[in-house]
């Protein structure tokens, strides 16, 4: 068996559907370019892209969340590219995913101990309710939420709270691979501190893959092992953060890290242009 | 040293729903020609003291105390109708989110006017001239096709270029910039920075940059104040405030910033501690109105 979890090959995925309203066939937008990443077991990988490079629909059809247009997709041995939906329900309690938004993701009418629960209960995961209900405790004792957190509703929550609490949501799933979408360019920098190191805690205790889509190098730096770095639906650099941080090799990356800037004096910053211009004009068009 | 262009003392103001403290004696200087960053996490109270400025305070923050000079005269003891034509003319905004402060219902053209028209009393003519030349100034193209068009039909980095053209549009004495670049791509925010940056020399014009991120502070701001939980932590230059923190919630911030140049850093929350004594601090200097 390989050291990698999930592997995709030469995935492509493209939107705008078969034909127009007069039987017109449609041409389709091709949002993925052959796009191949793996992610090793108990690995934390990097996805970095701005708008539009693909990274979010690449976390998609990596879950199996969108059908990809060519190219295959291997979770742990098994082919999931085109499986069915029945075939696929016990894998889905082994990849996760949490959101970036969790006021977006958590039902607003149904208390913190429902929204926890639920997924144990349709995954079967505990033996019994008040065994869920114990292990619920217990990751929220390690997550730093008061118990009493159960009781109230989503929005009674400060923002790192419920962050929080989507990720134990998670965590109680004891999945394999977690996805992990944008899930702390909403927060503060103080709680984002918080929220990494929780997720850096939970994929080394359990052992977790996991894939970090970010479109922040600096926060993917903190995380991350390895970085695939997107553009336009390609990958244009991949490769140990060690290396990609210190050497990148593709003017694309170069251009990304230049136009970060860091919390020190450097007056030269503003005014230096190097590939970010060729760069940003793409997006101003 | 000429006088400085807004002055804020020991503003104050409280929520009027349960009477919590929003801003605790808040005082700050912006001399002409400077960048002043307003920063802090959320709660911090630097959108309230940029909506205090530019008089659009909600019904449910009442002011307590203190003053907003801005060049001698106090806008919070100005009458309405003078204070609409102060505010007006003479300070101008940036928002953080231009598809919300722009009218998706109106074309570029009659947006970028309007304020020319009502403040300047130019004709359409004038005014269209006037607005072509802004578009100019921020680097757009085709500035034409740009004002036949919709909000919607511009991508986010443009939006945000005309948005600054029409905080220019009237040679404002200040500009107060709300986080203007949060919600742009890293390359993008670098082009917004650079432009604001220079038509700021270019006028000499003043601004208050709202913002939570550091970097962008270390990179645009000639001053920076410090905000938590409506009080001023700690203010001074950027290269000071930034390289010798003097504070320790300062320093704390810093540390949790995630950076790329150090793989170490982002993961150091600000210690319980550290909030702890700020919020004693709070409760003692007596600050809550």
């Amino acid at each position: 068996m390989s050291d990698d979890l999930l592997i995709a090959r030469d995935v492509e995925v493209a939107f705008g559907a078969g034909t127009s309203l007069f039987g017109l066939a449609k041409s389709r937008v091709k949002v993925l370019h052959r796009v191949t990443i793996r992610i090793g077991r108990g690995e934390t990988v990097g996805i970095v892209g701005e708008s539009g490079s693909g990274k979010t629909t690449l976390g998609r059809a990596l879950l199996r969340l969108i059908d990809v247009a060519s190219g295959t997709i291997q979770f742990d041995g098994v082919d999931i590219t085109r499986l069915p939906e029945a075939a696929m329900r016990p894998i889905r309690r082994r990849m996760q995913l949490i959101f970036q938004d969790p006021m977006a993701s958590l039902n607003p009418r149904h208390t913190i101990r429902r929204i926890v629960l639920e997924p144990m209960r349709f995954h079967r995961v505990a033996a019994s309710e008040a065994d869920a209900e114990e292990r619920a405790r217990k990751i929220f004792a390690r997550f730093n939420l008061p118990s009493a957190c159960l009781e109230r509703y989503p929005h009674e929550l400060s923002g790192g709270q419920r962050q929080r609490v989507g990720i134990a949501r998670v965590a109680l799933l004891a999945p394999d691979f977690v996805l992990a979408d944008e899930i702390v360019s909403g927060l503060d920098v103080s709680t984002q501190a918080q929220v990494l190191n929780l997720l850096k805690e939970l994929s080394r205790g359990l052992g977790l893959s996991m894939a970090f889509i970010s479109h922040d190098l600096s926060v993917i730096r903190a995380v991350c092992d390895r970085v695939y770095v997107l553009r336009s639906g390609r990958i244009v650099e991949e490769g140990f953060c060690d290396h990609v941080f210190a050497a990148p090799r593709d003017g694309y990356t170069r251009a990304l890290l230049d136009a970060i800037p860091l919390p020190r004096i450097d007056p030269d910053w503003l005014g230096r242009t190097s590939g970010v211009e060729a760069v940003g004009e793409k997006y101003t068009k | 040293m000429s006088p400085p262009v807004l002055a804020l003392s020991n503003l104050s103001a409280i929520s009027d729903r349960d009477r919590a403290p929003i801003l605790r004696n808040v005082s700050l200087e912006v001399a002409r020609g400077e960048t002043c960053g307003l920063v802090g996490e959320s709660g911090a109270g630097k959108s309230t003291i940029a909506k205090a400025i530019l008089g659009i305070l909600p019904r449910t923050i009442r002011v307590t105390g203190g003053e907003v000079k801005f060049e001698g005269a106090d806008l919070l003891k100005i009458e309405i109708g003078p204070l609409r034509r102060l505010i007006g003319e003479c300070i101008a905004l940036i928002p953080q989110d231009p598809m919300t402060a722009l009218n998706p219902a109106r074309r570029i053209e009659a947006q970028l006017t309007d304020g020319p028209r009502l403040w300047r009393g130019l004709d359409a003519t004038a005014a269209r001239a006037l607005a072509l030349r802004l578009l100019d100034e921020v680097h757009i193209r085709d500035p034409d096709r740009v004002l036949r068009s919709f909000p919607h039909e511009l991508s986010g980095g443009m939006r945000q270029r005309v948005l600054i053209a029409a905080a220019f549009a009237l040679e404002p004495r200040l500009i107060v910039a709300d986080e203007p670049t949060t919600a742009l791509d890293v390359t993008v925010q670098k082009q917004i920075l650079r432009l604001i940056r220079n038509m700021q020399s270019a006028h000499g014009t003043s601004v208050v940059f709202v913002t939570h991120d550091l970097g962008v502070v270390a990179q645009i701001c000639d001053h920076v104040t410090l905000l938590f939980a409506g009080r001023v932590i700690e203010a001074g230059s950027a290269s000071r405030l930034l390289d010798r923190p003097a504070h320790p919630y300062t320093r704390a911030l810093l540390e949790a910033c995630p950076r790329y140049d150090r793989p170490d850093a982002g993961l150091r929350p600000i210690p319980e501690s550290v909030i702890a004594d700020l919020y004693a601090e709070l409760g003692q200097s007596g600050a809550t109105p």
